[in-house]
C-alpha cells in the first residue's frame, strides 16, 4: 500500500507540472484553434534560464538567502519566456493567422528547432545542473516519501491554476479573451482588440510554461537543451485528455496523465510478467524456474503511454474528458 | 587534367558542373589506385593515418582526446625518424568527424579509403565503428579501435577490426564480481537507459551476477534523456534489492541516485564508466557517495608516467579517458609495420594480429577476433565528492589501486610476473 | 517521361534534349564524383534515398494535405524488415527482390493500421497522432529484444547482407570495361532506377484519379466528399502509398550501411524530411527531390565552408556544422512558411493554394 501511494504521490508531483504546461497548450488553442508547438521549448528555456541565474547567484556568494536566490531566478525566467512567447506569436504565428492549417504547425515546429538550437548555442550541449542550494528534508505519511520541493511543486501549481482561473474569469481581459475563443469576429466588433489578446495568450503561457520549467528543473536538479520537447508533447496530450480548449481540462488531464504514467510504469511490468499467470508459467517451466520472468511489457515502454492515451482519447472521445469549449473541430 | 587536382570541395563543384567533360578522368582514378597506402618521395615516403571520431556534437571533447593521442604517437615517431622498407618515413594524421551518427560511419571510412590511409585508429562510439567497420573490410584496412566497447564490433568475422579497449563484456563482470565479493547482495536490480550503451552493459552485469547466485529482478529501462526514475524506484523499493546497477550515461544516473534515496532506498547503486564521473557529485549531490563505478582499462591516472607527461606539454591539459588508448592503437599500427617492414596493409596485417607491446594503459596483446587479451579493469568509488579508483580488476582477479600503481611505475620488473600465469 | 517537365509542354524537341542531357549527366556523375572521393558517391547515395523518402511524404503532405511527423517510422520498418530476413541474426538470407516487396508491404501495412485510426482528425490533430506514432514504433524496435529478442533492441542488427544477383555483389568493386566500378557506384545505379520509377510512378499517380481526388480533399475534404469521392479510402490510399516508399528506401539503407539500430529513425529524422519536402515545394515533385538534394548535402558543405572559415577567424569551431544545419532547417521551415509557402519550385495549384491574400 505504501508503494500504491508513493507512486501516487510521483505522479502528482508531475502530473502539477504536465497541467501547468498543458494550461498553455489549451489556452493557445482555445483562442486561435493553434498548435503551438514549440511550447515545450519555451519551457526548457524556462528552466535553463533560471537555472543559469541560480548558478551565478549561488556562485558569487554574496550571502543572498536560498529562497531570494530562487525567487530571482523565476524572476529573470519569467520575463525572458514571456518576451519569447510574444516574439513568437509576432514573429511566426500572426502573419500565417489566414493561411492553410498546414503553415503554422509547419512554423511551430521550425521555432522548436530554432529554440532548441539557440539554447545549445547559449547555455550548454551538455546537462546542466541544478545547484542544490535549499536543504530538502524529506516526510514520511504512511510509509511513503514525500519532499519539500514536490510538495512546493504541488502547492506552487495549486495557486498558478487558481490565479489563472481568477485571471480567465474575473478580470476585463479573462472576459476578452474568453469573448475571443467564442467567435474572433464579433468580439472584434464587440470592441476587443483581438492581437491584444492573442499576444496576451502567448504572453500568459509562456510565463506559466516558465514557472514549470523552474518547478521541473529544481525537482529533478538538471536541465538539457531537448528537455522541452518530450515535456510538451505529453503535455499537449494532457490537454487533449480533458479536452482542449479547457481550462479546468487541462488542469485534469495534466493531473491524470502524470499519475497514469507513474501507475503505469509502476505496475505494468508486474501484470504482463507471464510468469504470474499460472496456465502459462506451466508452459514456460524452465524460463519461470527460480523467480525468472517473462514480462511483456516493463517499464520501457513508460513513454508509450502519453500517446496511447493521446490516441485513444482522439479516436474514441475527440472532445475530451471534459469536452471542449470549441466543439466543431474535431 | 588540371580539373581533376582542384582541392576537395571545390574539385566537387567543378566536377559536377562541367561533368560530360570529365567522363574520361574516371580512366586515370583506375591507374592510380594500383599504388599502395603511402607515396614515394624524394626523401622518402609518407605514411596516413585515419582517425575518426565526433569532433563535433555532444562528446565532442572525447573525440578531440582520442585525436590527441593519435597526434602525440604519430608525432612522436616522426620525431624518431623510422625507417620502414628501407625508406625513411613520416606518418601523417588525418582526422575526420564522424558525428557520432551511424549513417556518418561508412562516409568517413570511405574518405580514410579513397585517401588510402595505411591504418585507422577509431571510431569512437561502438554504434558508428560497426558501420564503418563493413568498409574498412572490404578495402583491407586496419582499424583499432580505443573506445567502441561494444562485443559486436569485433565479432563480425573481419580480420582488420582490433581495439585496445575491453569489451562491455569484460567491464560487466567486472563490476559484478566487485559488487558480489565487497557487497555480497542476495537481490541485485538492473536498469538501463535502452542506448546500445546501457543496455549492452547492463546485460553483461545481470548475466555475471545471476552467474554469481544473485537474484536480479526483471529489467527495468528507461531512456537516454530521462530524468524522472521516481516510478521505477518506487517499485524496486517494494522489492527491497541490496545493490542496484544502472547502465548508462551520468545524466540519468544522477537523478536516478539522487531520487533513490530521497524515497530512501538503502541498497548499494554501482554504474558501468558513463556514470563514472565527477558530473555525478554535481547531479546528485550528497547522494552520489559511496556509489561504486567501472572503467574499462586502466585509470587514466594509471597510465605510464612517460604517456602522461609527454601529453601534458604537448597539450597543456591532462588525457580524459580515451586517450592511451588511442594513442597505444597508433603505436601499435606503427610497430606492426616496422615488425613487417611494410606499410602494405597486407603485409603488416599479420604483424599487428600476433604482436605484443608495452604500451601507456599495460602489455597489448591480440586474441584471435582482434580484443585485448587480459583487459583491465578499473572499478571507483565516490569519496568525498571526487572519484577514486578502489581497484584494479584483471583476468578475473581484483587488485588494490595502490598495489597496481607500485607495479605499474616500473613496468620491466611486472612483466614476468603478467606471463607467468 | 515528358509530363516530368512541366516546361517542357510547348516544344518537345527541346525538352527531350534536356532529358538526354540530364540523363547522361546522371550516368557519368559517379564517376566524376569519385575523382573527388568515392566518399561523394556515397553521400549523394544517401541523398538519393533521401529523395526517395521525401518523394513517399510528398505523397501524404504534398497531393493528400495530411500533415505526417512520424514518417521514417515507415523507414524504419522497411529497414528492420530487409534486416531481419538478410542477416545472421535470424540466419536467414533471402534475396533482396523477394525482401523490398515484403517490406514495402509491411510498411503499407503500417500504413493503413495508422490511418485507419486516425482519419476522422483534422489536419493538427493527425500531426501530433503521427508523431506518437512514429515514436511508438521506434520505442517498439528498441525494446522488442525482450521478453523474446525479435529486433536486438538498441544494439542493432549487424552484418546485413548487400544486395546480390546471382553472383553480382553490389557491394564488391569490379571493372568494368576498364572502369574501376566500386559498391557506392552500383549503387548508385540501381538508386537511380529505384529513384525514376518512383518519380514516374509519383508523376502519373498524380495525373491520375486518385491524385486529382488527393488534391480534391487537400482543398476541402467535405467538398470533395460531396463530389462523390470516397475520402477514407483515398486517404488511407495516401498513406500507403507514402509509406511503401519509405519501405523501400528503408530496405535499400539497411542493405547499404549493413549496420542498423533504432537510432536511425529517431523524430528528428522524420523532421528532417518534412524539411526537405516543405524546402522544395509541397506536392511538386521536382521541387522535392531538389529539397533533398540540397539539405542533404548542406552538412557536407557546411563543413568544407563554414569550419575552416570559424577556425580562420577564431582559431577554433565556436558553432559546430551541425548545429548551424539544424538552424538552417528551422530557419527554412519558418521562412518558407513566411515568404515563399510553396517551396523554392512550387507546384501550380499548390501555389494557387497557399497564396493566402488571393483567397
Amino acid at each position: 500500500m505504501d508503494i500504491f501511494l508513493q507512486q501516487l504521490i510521483n505522479g502528482l508531483t508531475l502530473g502539477s507540472v504536465y497541467a501547468i504546461v498543458a494550461l498553455g497548450y489549451t489556452m493557445v488553442y482555445g483562442i486561435i484553434q493553434l498548435i503551438n508547438f514549440a511550447h515545450g521549448e519555451v519551457v526548457m528555456v524556462g528552466a535553463m534560464v533560471a537555472l543559469t541565474v541560480i548558478s551565478a547567484l549561488t556562485g558569487a556568494q554574496i550571502g543572498l538567502p536560498p529562497v531570494v536566490i530562487v525567487l530571482a531566478g523565476i524572476a529573470c525566467a519569467v520575463p525572458a519566456c514571456m518576451a519569447i512567447g510574444y516574439g513568437m506569436e509576432r514573429i511566426a504565428y500572426r502573419p500565417l493567422r489566414k493561411a492553410p492549417r498546414l503553415a503554422p504547425l509547419i512554423t511551430a515546429i521550425g521555432i522548436s528547432i530554432i529554440l532548441q538550437h539557440v539554447a545549445l548555442l547559449v547555455f550548454s550541449r551538455n546537462p546542466l545542473s541544478f545547484p542544490q542550494i535549499m536543504p530538502n528534508p524529506v516526510f514520511e505519511i504512511a510509509g511513503a516519501h514525500i519532499s519539500a520541493v514536490q510538495i512546493a511543486i504541488i502547492g506552487g501549481s495549486v495557486v498558478v491554476m487558481a490565479g489563472l482561473t481568477f485571471l480567465v474569469y474575473r478580470t476585463r481581459l479573462g472576459i476578452a479573451m474568453r469573448a475571443t475563443s467564442e467567435n474572433v469576429q464579433v468580439a472584434g466588433l464587440m470592441g476587443v482588440n483581438i492581437d491584444r489578446v492573442i499576444s496576451s495568450t502567448f504572453v500568459i503561457g509562456a510565463a506559466l510554461a516558465a514557472i514549470a520549467g523552474v518547478m521541473i528543473g529544481t525537482y529533478y536538479g538538471i536541465a538539457h537543451y531537448t528537455m522541452g520537447a518530450m515535456l510538451g508533447l505529453k503535455a499537449f496530450s494532457a490537454a487533449v485528455l480533458g479536452g482542449i480548449g479547457n481550462l479546468a481540462g487541462a488542469m485534469l488531464g495534466g493531473v491524470l496523465l502524470g499519475v497514469v504514467e507513474a501507475m503505469g510504469a509502476g505496475y505494468i511490468g508486474e501484470f504482463t510478467d507471464l510468469c504470474q499467470a499460472p496456465w502459462i508459467a506451466g508452459l514456460m517451466t524452465e524460463r519461470c524456474a527460480d523467480g525468472g520472468n517473462f514480462v511483456l511489457f516493463g517499464s520501457n515502454y513508460q513513454d508509450v503511454f502519453a500517446f496511447l492515451v493521446l490516441i485513444a482519447v482522439l479516436v474514441f472521445r475527440p472532445s475530451g474528458l471534459l469536452g471542449e469549449r470549441v466543439s466543431d473541430r474535431a | 587534367m588540371s580539373l581533376c587536382n582542384v582541392p576537395h570541395a571545390k574539385r566537387l563543384i567543378a566536377t559536377t558542373a562541367t561533368v560530360f567533360l570529365l567522363a574520361a578522368c574516371g580512366n586515370e582514378e583506375a591507374s592510380k589506385s594500383g599504388e599502395p597506402s603511402g607515396s614515394a618521395g624524394a626523401t622518402g615516403i609518407t605514411v596516413k593515418i585515419g582517425h575518426a571520431a565526433p569532433l563535433t556534437g555532444g562528446i565532442a571533447h572525447l573525440g578531440k582526446d582520442n585525436e590527441n593521442g593519435v597526434r602525440l604517437a604519430v608525432d612522436e615517431a616522426n620525431a624518431k625518424g623510422l625507417t620502414i622498407g628501407g625508406q625513411k618515413v613520416t606518418f601523417e594524421m588525418l582526422s575526420e568527424d564522424d558525428e557520432g551518427k551511424e549513417n556518418k560511419g561508412p562516409i568517413v571510412a570511405q574518405k580514410f579509403v579513397d585517401a588510402k590511409v595505411a591504418g585507422v585508429v577509431g571510431h569512437l562510439n561502438s554504434g558508428v565503428t560497426i558501420p564503418a567497420s563493413a568498409v574498412y573490410n572490404t578495402a583491407g584496412i586496419p582499424m583499432i579501435s580505443g573506445s567502441a566497447t561494444n562485443p559486436k564490433f569485433t565479432e563480425q568475422g573481419f580480420a582488420i577490426t582490433f581495439r585496445t579497449v575491453g569489451r562491455d563484456d569484460q567491464q560487466g563482470p567486472a563490476i559484478a564480481s566487485y559488487l558480489f565479493s565487497e557487497y555480497k547482495p542476495k537481490t541485485a536490480a538492473v536498469i538501463d537507459d535502452a542506448t546500445s550503451y546501457g543496455e549492452g552493459l547492463a546485460n553483461e552485469v545481470e548475466k555475471a551476477l545471476k552467474a554469481a547466485g544473485v537474484t536480479v529482478l526483471p529489467r527495468e529501462k528507461g531512456n537516454s534523456m530521462q530524468t524522472d526514475w521516481k516510478a521505477i524506484l518506487t517499485k524496486l523499493r517494494g522489492k527491497k534489492p541490496d545493490a542496484i546497477f544502472y547502465g548508462g550515461m551520468d545524466s540519468g544516473a544522477g537523478p536516478l541516485m539522487k531520487q533513490g534515496r530521497e524515497l530512501g532506498l538503502q541498497a548499494v547503486f554501482a554504474f558501468g564508466d558513463g556514470a563514472c564521473t565527477e558530473k555525478m557529485k554535481e547531479l546528485a549531490g550528497e547522494a552520489s557517495e559511496g556509489l561504486i563505478c567501472s572503467q574499462a582499462g586502466i585509470p587514466v591516472a594509471a597510465a605510464s608516467k612517460d604517456f602522461l607527461e609527454a601529453y601534458k606539454a604537448k597539450f597543456n591539459s591532462d588525457p580524459l579517458i580515451y586517450a592511451p588508448f588511442t594513442y597505444d592503437a597508433t603505436n601499435l599500427l606503427i610497430t606492426a609495420m616496422q615488425n613487417a617492414d611494410s606499410v602494405d596493409p597486407a603485409k603488416y596485417l599479420p604483424e599487428l594480429a600476433k604482436i605484443s607491446m608495452v604500451g601507456s594503459s599495460g602489455r597489448i596483446e591480440f586474441d584471435a577476433k582482434g580484443d585485448r587479451k587480459d583487459a583491465e579493469m578499473t572499478i571507483f568509488t565516490m569519496k568525498a565528492g571526487t572519484i577514486v579508483p578502489l581497484a584494479i580488476i584483471k583476468a578475473g582477479q581484483s587488485i588494490p589501486f595502490e598495489e597496481f600503481t607500485k607495479g605499474a611505475a616500473d613496468p620491466a620488473p611486472a612483466e614476468p610476473k603478467e606471463e607467468s600465469k | 517521361m515528358m509530363r516530368l517537365f512541366q516546361g517542357g509542354k510547348d516544344s518537345p524537341v527541346a525538352a527531350r534534349a534536356a532529358i538526354l542531357l540530364v540523363g547522361l549527366a546522371l550516368l557519368v556523375l559517379p564517376f566524376a564524383l569519385a575523382q573527388a572521393g568515392t566518399a561523394w558517391v556515397r553521400i549523394t547515395n544517401l541523398a538519393i534515398l533521401f529523395a526517395l523518402l521525401a518523394l513517399g511524404l510528398n505523397i501524404v503532405v504534398g497531393f493528400a494535405g495530411l500533415l505526417d511527423l512520424g514518417y521514417i517510422a515507415f523507414y524504419g520498418v522497411g529497414a528492420y524488415c530487409y534486416a531481419l530476413l538478410a542477416s545472421p541474426h535470424f540466419g536467414l538470407h533471402l534475396p533482396f527482390w523477394v525482401i523490398l516487396p515484403i517490406g514495402a508491404a509491411l510498411a503499407c501495412l503500417f500504413g493503413v493500421l495508422l490511418g485507419a485510426p486516425t482519419l476522422k482528425l483534422r489536419g493538427d490533430y493527425l500531426a501530433i497522432v503521427t508523431l506518437g506514432f512514429g515514436e511508438i514504433i521506434r520505442i517498439l524496435l528498441n525494446n522488442l529484444a525482450q521478453p523474446i529478442n525479435i529486433t536486438n533492441g538498441p544494439q542493432g542488427i549487424t552484418l546485413i547482407d548487400p544486395f546480390r544477383i546471382a553472383g553480382f555483389d553490389f557491394s564488391k568493386p569490379e571493372r568494368w570495361f576498364g572502369l574501376m566500378v566500386s559498391g557506392p557506384i552500383k549503387y548508385y545505379y540501381l538508386l537511380l532506377v529505384v529513384l525514376i520509377v518512383v518519380m514516374v510512378v509519383n508523376v502519373r499517380l498524380q495525373d491520375s484519379r486518385i491524385g486529382r481526388a488527393w488534391v480534391a480533399i487537400r482543398e476541402d475534404e467535405t467538398a470533395a466528399q460531396a463530389m462523390g469521392i470516397n475520402t477514407r479510402n483515398v486517404k488511407l490510399l495516401a498513406f500507403a502509398m507514402g509509406a511503401s516508399f519509405g519501405g523501400i528506401a528503408g530496405g535499400m539503407f539497411a542493405a547499404m550501411q549493413s549496420f542498423i539500430s533504432p537510432e536511425s529513425f529517431v523524430l528528428v529524422e522524420s523532421i528532417m524530411v518534412l524539411a526537405m519536402v516543405v524546402l522544395g515545394g509541397m506536392g511538386n515533385i521536382w521541387g522535392v527531390v531538389l529539397g533533398a538534394v540540397l539539405l542533404s548535402f548542406v552538412p557536407e558543405l557546411l563543413r568544407y565552408t563554414v569550419e575552416p572559415m570559424q577556425k580562420a577567424i577564431f582559431g577554433r569551431t565556436l558553432v559546430d556544422p551541425e548545429v548551424i544545419r539544424m538552424l538552417l532547417f528551422g530557419l527554412a521551415l519558418v521562412l518558407m512558411m513566411l515568404y515563399r509557402p510553396a517551396g523554392l519550385w512550387p507546384s501550380r495549384t499548390r501555389r494557387r493554394e497557399l497564396a493566402p491574400a488571393k483567397r
